[in-house]
């Protein structure tokens, strides 16, 4: 086989492999939309992350605008601290609410930012200092299981 | 008295330094493969015919199967999730077994099977037919003209065989399950591209290919090299590439990936 052909042949094969690199890049991966380049870190302490994760998305009326970082133990107050990155291009006043919420009944756990109105904004490295912990399932259950079973006779002695 | 254990003893003994001395052989080999490597990436035409036979022809192999991998993965991913009611969890599925475990190891497998062993089969044949004794008369060294070349091809093509391989999958369970079975298009795409990380799931499985290329191609051309210049010989060595060889890339793999989705 002449080399002309060969060439051709690897040139086409080279080209169809980076091909599937980059529609795995874009298409099936996240590379185009989340660039962790430009970002700047907020912390927040909550008493109760939950199932929270490092990579877990933090949402601001439901768009994903930036990244849990870390996650650590704070021993002097017992409370969970969370590291976020967040898109430099969004700012927050330092009154925002973060909570912990869950997307679907068994989704995967997620930081809301609720904005308040304050006009200053929350610089790099700030605390967010309003914070609600994640909702625990199994104690939601148990606390309606509870009230049910303490109300639950009073309809009886009603009739 | 003691003959019999003695000779068990010495037995146990010549198989351990043998299996050693080889080892060390083939580290030897791997070294000079790298120093003598200036030829096979100057003359680069060299490593490119080499290409053509590693990687344009197992192109057919790793498309067909590539293909019928993700849709296999689709029909039965689904009838498992489809019970839990998150159906739309099917391109999060195929995608991340592909990117991350299947695309590098069965490519890598395949590849072993289609290339590793052709190119055991050539090397030692050409060192039965004493072709590479002839260039080491000519002045010409064997390892830089006929070995490195091979190398260098088998490690350029397995990463991108294994990212075709992923994306056909990945195109395969699309069929199944958005086509075929009709799984919502927009969330099997959009959760799939919410699960996969560039650089977590698709970076390591790239990594992955490139180490199971260099292990398939060393394999291979040490095993030629090695070959007794016999026909039994290039038969046994032409085996024992495919069997060492594919061990080799399930053991490295659970290595691999014991590092890197250890924190996830």
């Amino acid at each position: 086989m002449n080399r002309a052909v060969i060439d051709l042949w690897v040139g086409i094969f080279v080209a169809i492999g980076l091909g599937a690199l980059v529609f795995l890049a874009l298409k099936v991966g996240n590379l185009a939309s989340v660039s962790a380049d430009d970002s700047y870190d907020l912390s927040a302490k909550f008493d109760n992350i939950g199932g929270l994760k490092i990579r877990a998305p933090v949402k601001s009326a439901g768009v994903v605008v930036g990244r849990v970082s870390d996650i650590s133990f704070d021993p002097a107050n017992y409370q969970a601290v969370v590291v976020m990155k967040v898109d430099a291009r969004f700012k927050f006043p330092t009154d925002t609410f973060a909570t912990i919420n869950t997307s679907g009944l068994l989704g995967e756990q997620y930081i809301g930012f609720e904005v308040g109105g304050d006009p200053d904004l929350l610089k790099a490295g700030d605390t967010i200092k309003k914070t609600q912990s994640a909702v625990v399932l199994e104690k939601l259950i148990s606390q309606f299981m509870f009230n049910k079973a303490s109300e639950s006779p009073a309809p009886a002695a009603a009739k | 008295m003691l003959d019999a254990p003695v000779r068990v003893l010495r037995k146990l003994g010549a198989g351990v330094v043998d299996r050693i001395w080889r080892l060390g052989f083939a580290a030897r080999f791997l070294v000079a493969v790298l120093m003598y490597s200036g030829t096979a990436l100057r003359r680069f035409q060299l490593t490119v015919r080499e290409i053509y036979f590693t990687g344009v022809l197992s192109l057919i192999i790793i498309v067909v199967s590539g293909l019928f991998v993700g849709m296999v993965l689709g029909l039965q991913g689904y009838d498992t999730l489809q019970r839990y009611g998150s159906s739309e969890a099917l391109g999060v599925l195929v995608s991340l077994s592909l990117v991350r475990e299947l695309g590098p190891v069965v490519s890598g497998l395949l590849f072993a099977s289609r290339a590793g062993s052709a190119i055991t089969a050539e090397i030692g044949l050409m060192k039965t037919t004493e072709q590479l004794s002839a260039m080491e008369m000519m002045a010409v060294n064997p390892i830089a003209r006929v070995v490195a070349p091979r190398f260098w091809a088998g490690v350029i093509s397995m990463p991108l065989l294994a990212a075709l391989f992923s994306a056909l999958g990945v195109f395969g369970g699309y069929l199944v399950g958005v086509v075929l079975i009709g799984v919502d298009n927009g969330s099997f795409w959009s959760q799939m591209q919410s699960a996969v990380d560039f650089r977590q799931d698709i970076l390591n499985g790239v990594i992955k290919s490139v180490v199971f290329g260099a292990a398939v191609s060393w394999i291979a051309v040490f095993e030629g090299y090695d070959a007794v210049p016999t026909a039994e010989g290039v038969s046994g060595a032409t085996t024992r590439t495919v069997v060492t060889s594919s061990l080799a890339i399930l053991a490295l793999d659970f290595v691999l990936t014991a590092f890197m989705f250890r924190g996830v």
